[in-house]
């Protein structure tokens, strides 16, 4: 197959306190066989080797599910490419001569620290509000002693599906969290394990997610639609009933 | 947003049910509103469930709109930076993504309908008509303009329904992934049935099957 000759829009920011603005780039010789983290590599390569500063930004194992390489490309978080992250995300998606632009998510809760690259430690607030389970320490329990339904384990593990990415939060008009946080609350909520808390943990976890300073759930679907793990809009009613029920 | 909503919704049900007596003749029609204004009677003084609907509706529609207005500020704080590339809404259609409009265009036809037809201070029967003589000289043909605006409105008040019916739902924590491909079917057909209710009349009006 040819190769591809590219126009990239960027946003480069040099550090939190910076601005930022859009540059354009051009990449030649693009193979379609590359992804699209590969396809940055071969840019940055080439803007080391000019004396530029590379464009930073997150990816860590590639494969998919490690949910570090967040990017928003041509205005869909990890492109528009149903239930794929960007380091999946294949270049032969792309046409000769296409411009695309990327920027990185945009949240107030994601400030970016540099260039694509977000901080989403508010992502690790909202677990630590509650997104978790006490259970007494010691050996592992004897096997079968806590029977599951199996449509309880299959649902709880859709849910525990959840990369924690945040193209939930970059794809949402109101830039809600709730799909992550209903992920989450969903899955611990459906186990036996994470009964004893289910309530608090609604609670906790909401507020957490309300204090970060995330926008409300107006139900668009559209972070259901972009997730990489295609986590349902239904665990969203699910945390709303738990959250209700615990007030 | 649900609750409210879901009480202005219930009113809306009676209100296009009230109006489908207009098909049972003038009698039947300015019976229904005298009847409005008198149920409870001797019990209550005349009036007093009318006046407490009244009160009741006004309040959740400002509620309705202080929730909306405050998911509104919310969203825009959310969200400080705004993408460069132009949205591409990934899910949902045309009436999930009109809710904010849809709801300015509700509450601009309200003003106009209450002037028209409850306060009848706009309206060509004057506020000594009676409700069916306001109703067909209202929607008059050479009037057609408040009948278009009228169906506009109606329309957009059912694709404000067609996504805040299965929305309010969700929010109140109701169904699963199964019931939530219902309800939102539910929301469509109810929001349908609800605006052919609507523009039953005034189209009866204009092509003279009611005069």
């Amino acid at each position: 197959m040819s190769t591809m000759n590219l126009t990239l829009r960027v946003w480069r920011q040099k550090g939190p306190e910076d601005k930022g603005r859009m540059v354009t780039y051009k990449v030649v010789d693009v193979s379609p066989d590359m992804s699209f983290l590969e396809m940055l590599d071969v840019l940055n390569d080439r803007l080391i080797v000019e004396g530029d500063e590379p464009i930073a930004f997150d990816h860590d194992c590639r494969e998919g599910i490690c949910g570090m390489c967040g990017m928003v490309i041509n205005g869909v978080p990890h492109g528009e490419q149903r239930a794929t992250t960007t380091c999946q995300l294949h270049m032969r998606h792309f046409n000769d001569g296409d411009t695309i632009t990327i920027e990185p998510w945009r949240a107030a809760a994601f400030p970016v620290v540099k260039d694509l690259v977000v901080d989403r430690t508010s992502f690790d607030r909202i677990i630590q509000a509650g997104g978790f389970i006490s259970v007494p320490a010691g050996s592992a329990p004897d096997a079968h002693s806590l029977p599951v339904q199996k449509d309880a384990a299959d649902a709880a593990f859709d849910a525990a599906t959840c990369i924690g990415c945040g193209a939930c939060v970059a794809a949402c008009p109101n830039g809600s969290a709730s799909l992550f946080t209903a992920a989450k609350i969903t899955h611990l909520g459906l186990l036996p394990q994470g009964q004893p808390e289910r309530d608090s943990r609604a609670k906790a976890m909401v507020e957490q997610m309300d204090a970060e300073g995330f926008g409300g759930c107006t139900n668009t679907g559209e972070c259901t639609a972009v997730c990489p793990k295609g986590i349902p809009l239904s665990t969203i009613a699910r945390m709303n009933r738990d959250y209700l029920s615990a007030k | 947003m649900a609750v409210t909503g879901a009480v202005m919704v219930l009113f809306l049900v009676g209100h296009v049910l009230g109006n489908l007596k207009m098909f049972s003749g003038p009698q039947a029609f300015n019976d229904y509103a005298e009847w409005l204004r008198t149920v409870g009677e001797p019990a209550v003084p005349r009036r007093t469930v009318l006046t407490l609907v009244e009160v009741v509706l006004a309040a959740a529609v400002i509620l309705h709109m202080w929730s909306a207005i405050s998911l509104a500020r919310r969203a825009n704080k959310a969200r400080p930076v705004k993408y460069a590339a132009k949205r591409k809404n990934q899910a949902s259609g045309y009436a999930t993504h009109t809710m904010r409009f849809g709801g300015l265009i509700i509450v601009l036809f309200l003003v106009w309908h209450l002037l028209d037809l409850t306060f009848a201070v706009v309206n060509p029967a004057g506020p000594a008509g009676l409700p069916y003589d306001r109703m067909v000289q209202g929607f008059a043909l050479e009037r057609w303009w408040v009948t278009v605006f009228y169906a506009l409105s109606v329309i957009m008040l059912g694709l404000h329904l067609r996504h805040g019916l299965w929305s309010a739902f969700q929010t109140l924590g109701v169904g699963n992934a199964r019931a939530r491909q219902g309800l939102s079917a539910g929301a469509a057909v109810f929001s349908l049935l609800l605006v052919a209710g609507f523009l039953a009349v005034p189209f009866a009006v204009m092509i003279g099957v009611l005069k």
